[in-house]
């Protein structure tokens, strides 16, 4: 499957900060010994490097829909990145010590867009009740809101945490996994001729969003609660094929049937980003 | 063809739009936007053909119908795509540049900061992630 492998590598390494980076051990898939690797979390994105100065990443684990537990491994401080597809592959990793473990397994815990996005919801309608209750308070010019139609409804009420790590989480009941067809070829096209842009700039701030309907609330809830907790993991149903339309109980996008497929995919190792003006001319054919 | 990528069932992920990128040519591809990826796909296909990743990039409004995506390590390259109305186009454009993560990150640290003014009280507290690195304000410029 193509990437925009560029965009990945230069996400990787530009200097936006990090959520977190260090050297950690990685267990080989084929070969099963560790190899010490640098790896650099940026948002719901783990990547790896073979050396700290290394100028692209080796590899990138998508974090979505994955679970990160200790495991019982040979390897101390160990633990294990989890998807929800059976045939996803597991993700063993190892830390040098009992605190970077600890600091690893929080940090990918909460990596995920869509742990994000709930959080980012959840503030923006407290944001939002306290400008309501407060009519003489000045409105705070709002953001553009991550939702304007309304939402189907939240999963099930989380459990209560009784450990420092969040449940796991839950994915639609799965579908069969389809090996993907994978693609390590992304040919770039060179055609001259096309537009300049007028400047640089990343768009996506409050300058975006110009006058808009602020989001509606769901309307079913009282007061600021606690975002809930990502919903809990179902045993994986293996090859079963969902009948009939699949319940998305996530909050992420309606018609999340495919996620399981997308889960398979984003477990995938991205293995040799391309090197930077290799490949020759030629075109990115979508 | 599994019924999850039916046109019809998804709001705004998975729309069909049409492509021209770097050709004359248009080519349909059906869309789905999942989290900060753009996938694509053959219509008639149930597997992606690819995806984009969209962070550090720029949505801009090219002529009717029509909007392109390019990254900022590459401004020169386009990928655009026509859509079957200008209302289409606009949702497209609107969601896209809100399909980032670090959207979503100053987007987060915004509304933290408000509450903070607000109330006095950091509304990360009750659920114990205040010092998680992700939200810090002012750690994660742009």
């Amino acid at each position: 499957m193509k990437l925009n492998e560029r965009s990945l590598a230069f996400y990787a390494t530009c200097d936006s900060p990090a959520d977190n980076a260090g050297f950690l051990y990685k267990k080989g898939e084929r070969n099963t010994a560790y190899h010490k690797r640098w790896f650099v979390l940026k948002g719901n994105m783990l990547f790896y490097f073979e050396e700290k100065d290394s100028r692209e990443p080796v590899g990138v684990i998508i974090l979505e829909g994955c679970t990160v537990e200790l495991c019982e491994a040979a390897e101390e401080f160990a633990f294990a990145i989890k998807f929800g597809c059976a045939k996803s592959r597991t993700y063993i990793l190892a830390a040098e010590s009992q605190a970077a473990m600890e600091s690893w397994v929080k940090s990918l815990s909460r990596a995920s867009f869509d742990y994000m996005r709930l959080v980012v919801k959840e503030l923006e309608k407290q944001l939002e009740e306290m400008q309501r209750g407060l009519p003489g308070c000045r409105r705070v010019h709002r953001r553009s809101p991550i939702y304007r139609k309304s939402k189907p409804a939240l999963g099930p009420d989380p459990a209560a945490v009784t450990v420092e790590l969040p449940p796991p989480r839950e994915k639609p009941p799965g579908l069969s996994c389809p090996s993907l067809k994978e693609n390590g070829c992304a040919v770039w096209n060179n055609t001259p001729g096309m537009k300049d842009l007028p400047d640089g700039g990343i768009p996506g701030g409050p300058a975006d969003s110009g006058s808009r309907k602020p989001a509606v609330g769901s309307g079913c809830e009282v007061g600021p609660k606690p975002p809930p907790l990502p919903p809990r993991r179902r045993a994986s149903s293996g090859n079963s094929r969902g009948t009939g339309p699949v319940a998305a109980e996530s909050c992420v996008c309606p018609g999340t049937a495919s996620f399981s497929r997308l889960h398979d995919w984003y477990g995938r190792e991205i293995i040799q980003l391309r090197r930077e003006g290799g490949g020759g001319g030629g075109g990115h054919q979508l | 063809m599994a019924p999850a990528l039916h046109p019809t069932n998804q709001l705004l992920n998975g729309l069909s739009l049409s492509f021209f990128f770097f050709s004359p040519v248009l080519k349909k591809r059906l869309v789905k936007l999942v989290v900060n990826f753009l996938f694509y796909f053959r219509t008639d296909e149930a597997e992606p053909i690819g995806a984009l990743l969209l962070e550090h990039c720029r949505i801009s409004k090219e002529e009717v119908n029509v909007f392109s995506i390019s990254f900022i390590e590459e401004p020169d390259r386009k990928y655009c795509f026509e859509c079957d109305s200008e209302e289409q186009c606009q949702e497209w454009v609107e969601a896209l540049r809100r399909a980032s993560y670090e959207f979503m990150r100053r987007s987060l640290i915004f509304y933290r900061n408000e509450i903070q003014k607000m109330t006095g009280k950091d509304p990360l507290e009750q659920y114990g992630i205040s010092e998680e690195a992700r939200f810090q304000l002012g750690t994660h410029k742009q």
